[in-house]
């Protein structure tokens, strides 16, 4: 049984600067269950980060602005909450992670001291049982309790981001969002910081956001994967759905970009051209002038279309009135001769 | 016969606590039109060994040759030659490109420091070296700021091309890009090398990147060569424990076929002041106390050589 | 034929670069409207001190005994000061002299400041800590003692003075380049421009430079008020412009003694040096925005 612990309705949200809107989140629905992980795949610029920080309700504004939408958690919507009930929600249960370990912590206070400081404003704790619970979390992330009055400074980039994880743990959170929390981490750091969090969010039963570009880390943490692309989503599944069956042409350019372990071929196949300007964006489809599938039919904006229960497509190839069965294969779709490339200045 | 090779390579940094031993007796060969990929994680040296090869520092001790020719020292006119010889693209391209030169005037540079073209020759090869990378003609007088990271990197990319190098020092040329961006690049960067039989040296974390594009690979740890191998058959058959937890932490797009993981304890340590013997022993799951002693790079298979010496246990 | 056709191409490119950065520039100086404003009223002062001898309606020294310390007048519109020379006519005239010196002490103080702070930053390490400890040690003494110093042992007169103000003033804008060239250094083009070949100069003076400038700019048109004063200081203790020589500081610092009844004797003087500096340092604001090309339009 899976209940929606939060849920996103059609949340647009605009930069305006200089003059110009920015488009930065243009209808995006989303679900999370309890206890599951979604991943937020896309590049830089998709839109992943604002989505997150909506969630939070942290955007700068101005020059950020939720033009509309609503966010559910667990049947309450937060961004109709006073501010004063939304501090209470932050923190406490919801959580982020940012992605720069090095600027998250403060450097002139010892790492118990900030967690401790986090998990006192949270609770009616006195300060010996806010230590106690410090402590308790610091063993949790696997750093020694004896390194409690350690400044940040003393550790090393893998080490931070387990005191910014313990740090976003201490209260309890029922979701977390993680904004590319390996990023700048090493590899074999990165793997052990991942299976951590995997073991953490399994026996404490929280859901998550992992918003990343690496389509590897979705492979391996997440349950459900949205695939973002100028802020919208374009494709929406099970990990199994996006892994095995990706439809939408630019979740099959990620994999086409991808230079793979255990293929032997010489050439990838990326995709042409850049990601629109978001202050220009594209008529109709937002991912038509790069896409090798589209044949100029692709002026109006498609729908998500459901092409196997779970599995959503934002695509005109579905919703021009043709079923699953007629989509391409990745294969020779990969091969579709493509338009020409889009001017970026 | 080698184009490039590296003999007992070392470069030393003074610091605060004593001495960083960023480079620590690297041996390595690059045959002509090959790719030779180094790999390793932040802190290991692999970018302090590809500059001190192309002589942006200078070695502590050590012979690089390219070509035969000895150019650990060279000075003068011979530094001048051999600048012309090799080459680097950058890995950050924001800040590898000058701000306040336009695309052309960056491209233009090397070739009027040679000094052996005439005014109408810089212009006509700026605009042949454009198109090579696929920078529009309409770019010609944009800033880098108003680029976009995949185009910046072209023209770095055109910059390090410009004099017909033999040799290119690729020092994470594709880290800082976007997915899509980073696989143009990289197409880029292998038909350049087919066009102009071009020989590199890719330097990266990224292990899919240099499985992708490099003949052999360098896996580094701490200053110090711990395997080296054709890039296929260490994807096959990783021998030495520090590549075997490298590779297996690559998270895998493939649901099917999930990586046993070999989890590491710890974390790097540092390269200052380093004790004799295996580098990675602190780490390693296998280490005993033969590890105390300094190791050898034993060639294993052919033309694969790791430095270990539990090596033949371990994986029999 | 295409080679020829090469040729014509190429020698029109280089023309037209340097048009268009040096249009982009006055462009972008034009459209800030507050950069514009101290441009016009800078260029107001500078044109009436130049022609001073066309506008004043009285000799800078004229004493005239009939209204010592007089306030505005029609005769006198900024009044006389205590020994009844007309203040309008030695602020044309004093302007000449304060101008040119403030200048010239900033501009010199920039080329020599620039120079060794790219030096300095660029080959950091034991350069950078020696000629740190020279400017701690420099900057040690104050500056007006070392002006003082120096002008007494060289002599009074506008060269010396020029020198005694720039030398006191060099560590700062020493420093302040060298802290930016430090910064520049990290940045991967300059390895790019070594890994080329460019020598040591070239990496210094064509690459680091242009990106340190524009911010000096600013700093260093902070300095031309105080240049101002500093010099008014030398010569009130008798060293510096020699009385009678109008000039700025001079006028304000001989009218430091009548300030309670006459304070329009310093007010005028004073209320100049404060409009010049104010449109030095909008101008200086606005040439720093607009030499930077990554604030375009």
């Amino acid at each position: 049984m899976s209940e929606e612990f939060l849920k996103i309705n059609d949340l647009v949200v605009e930069y305006s600067s200089g003059g110009q809107i920015v488009q930065a989140v243009n209808g995006v629905n989303l679900t999370v269950q309890k206890g599951k992980t979604l991943g937020l795949v896309g590049e830089t610029g998709a839109g992943k980060t604002t989505i997150a920080k909506s969630i939070l309700r942290i955007l700068p504004t101005p020059p950020a602005k939720i033009k509309q939408g609503e966010i559910f958690l667990d049947g309450q919507d937060l961004l109709k909450l006073p501010e004063k009930e939304m501090m209470k929600v932050r923190g406490n249960r919801i959580a982020m992670i940012f992605q720069d370990p090095m600027t998250a912590l403060n450097p002139t206070m010892t790492v118990g001291d900030q967690i401790s400081e986090v998990v006192l404003q949270h609770n009616d704790y006195t300060k010996q049982q806010a230590q106690e619970r410090t402590i308790e979390m610091l063993e949790l992330v696997g750093i020694a309790s004896v390194r409690y009055m350690d400044y940040p400074h003393q550790f090393s980039g893998g080490m931070k981001q387990r005191v910014v994880i313990a740090m976003a743990l201490a209260c309890n959170p029922e979701l977390i969002l993680a904004d590319e929390p390996t990023t700048a981490l090493d590899v074999t750091i990165q793997a052990q910081v991942l299976d951590m969090m995997r073991e953490l969010r399994e026996k404490f039963n929280t859901s998550m956001i992992l918003i990343t570009h690496d389509l590897g880390v979705v492979a391996e943490t997440c349950d459900d994967v949205a695939v973002i692309y100028a802020g919208e989503i374009v494709e929406y599944g099970t990990r199994e759905h996006i892994f095995r069956n990706p439809q939408h042409p630019y979740t099959l350019g990620l994999f086409g970009s991808l230079p793979k372990l255990d293929d032997d071929s010489k050439r990838l196949s990326p995709i042409h051209g850049l990601p629109p300007d978001p202050t220009n964006l594209p008529e109709g489809c937002k991912f038509g002038p790069r896409c090798p599938e589209c044949k100029g039919e692709c002026g109006k904006d498609p729908a998500m279309v459901e092409i196997e229960p779970g599995h959503f497509v934002r695509c005109c190839k579905f919703t021009a009135g043709q079923n699953a069965q007629s989509a391409q294969k990745p294969e020779n779709s990969q091969k579709a001769k493509t338009k020409n490339e889009r001017g970026g200045v | 016969m080698a184009l490039l090779e590296v003999e007992h390579l070392k470069k030393y940094f003074s610091v605060g606590a004593g001495t960083n031993h960023a480079v620590d007796d690297i041996t390595l060969s690059i045959e002509k039109g090959h790719t030779m990929g180094v790999v390793g994680e932040s802190g290991c040296g692999k970018s302090t060994l590809g500059r001190t090869i192309i002589r942006l520092l200078d070695a502590t001790d050590g012979v690089v040759r390219l070509d035969g020719e000895d150019i650990t020292y060279a000075k003068g006119k011979k530094l001048r030659e051999l600048r012309e010889k090799v080459s680097i693209v950058f890995q950050d391209p924001y800040s590898s490109l000058n701000p306040r030169s336009s695309v052309e005037a960056t491209i233009k540079e090397p070739l009027q420091e040679s000094h052996r073209y005439t005014r109408a020759q810089v212009q006509q090869r700026t605009e042949e070296l454009m198109d090579l990378v696929g920078i529009e003609e309409r770019l010609r007088l944009a800033y880098p700021h108003e680029m976009d990271g995949g185009r910046r990197q072209r023209v770095g990319i055109a910059r390090a091309l410009a004099l017909n190098p033999q040799f290119i020092m690729c020092d994470e040329p594709v880290s800082a890009l976007d997915v899509s961006i980073q696989a143009q690049v990289l197409n880029l960067l292998m038909d350049l090398q087919e066009q102009m039989q071009l020989t590199y040296m890719f330097v990266t974390h990224d292990l899919s990147v240099v499985r992708h594009i490099s003949d052999d690979i360098c896996v580094m740890y701490l200053g110090q060569l711990v395997e080296t191998s054709p890039s296929r058959e260490l994807f096959r058959r990783p021998l030495h424990p520090y590549t075997k937890a490298l590779l297996s932490a690559i998270p895998s797009t493939d649901l099917d076929h999930p990586m046993q993981r070999v989890q590491l304890k710890g974390e790097i340590t540092s390269a200052i002041n380093p004790e004799p013997g295996c580098r990675f022993a602190a780490r390693c799951p296998y280490a005993c106390d033969k590890c105390r002693e300094p190791q050898v790079l034993e060639e294993i298979e052919p033309r694969h050589f790791v430095s270990c010496c539990r090596v033949k246990e371990i994986n029999d | 034929m295409a080679n020829a056709a090469t040729v014509t191409k190429a020698s029109s490119v280089p023309k037209r670069k340097k048009d268009t950065q040096l249009r982009q520039i006055t462009r972008r100086l034009v459209k800030s409207k507050t950069a514009m404003l101290g441009l016009i009223v800078l260029v107001i002062i500078v044109l009436a001190c130049v022609f001073a001898p066309l506008i004043a309606p009285y000799d800078p020294n004229y004493m005239d005994y009939t209204s010592l310390n007089a306030g505005s007048s029609l005769a006198h519109i900024m009044g006389c000061d205590n020994l009844g020379r007309d203040i309008f006519s030695r602020i044309l005239y004093g302007g000449r002299m304060s101008l040119m010196l403030g200048f010239t002490v900033a501009v010199v103080g920039m080329v020599f400041g620039v120079f060794f702070g790219c030096i300095v930053g660029y080959y950091g390490g034991q350069v950078d800590n020696i000629a740190m400890r020279i400017c701690d040690v420099w900057m040690a003494i104050p500056g007006t003692l070392l002006a003082i110093v120096i002008s007494s042992a060289l002599g009074s007169g506008f060269g010396y003075t020029v020198l005694a103000l720039s030398v006191s003033g060099l560590p700062g804008s020493v420093r302040g380049t060298r802290a930016m060239a430090l910064r520049e250094r990290e940045m991967e083009y300059l390895e790019a421009a070594k890994a080329m070949n460019c020598s040591k100069m070239k990496i210094m003076f064509k690459h680091m430079m242009p990106n340190i400038i524009a911010p000096t700019i600013v700093g260093t048109t902070g300095q031309i008020g105080g240049t101002m004063m500093s010099a008014a200081g030398l010569s009130y203790i008798g060293l510096g412009i020699q009385p009678p020589t109008a000039e700025w500081g001079a006028m304000c610092s001989s009218a430091r003694e009548y300030l309670t009844k006459y304070p329009h004797e310093m007010l005028w003087p004073g209320f100049v040096i404060l409009l010049t500096v104010l449109a030095i340092n909008l101008l200086g604001d606005g040439l720093r925005d607009a030499m930077d090309p990554r604030l375009k339009d």
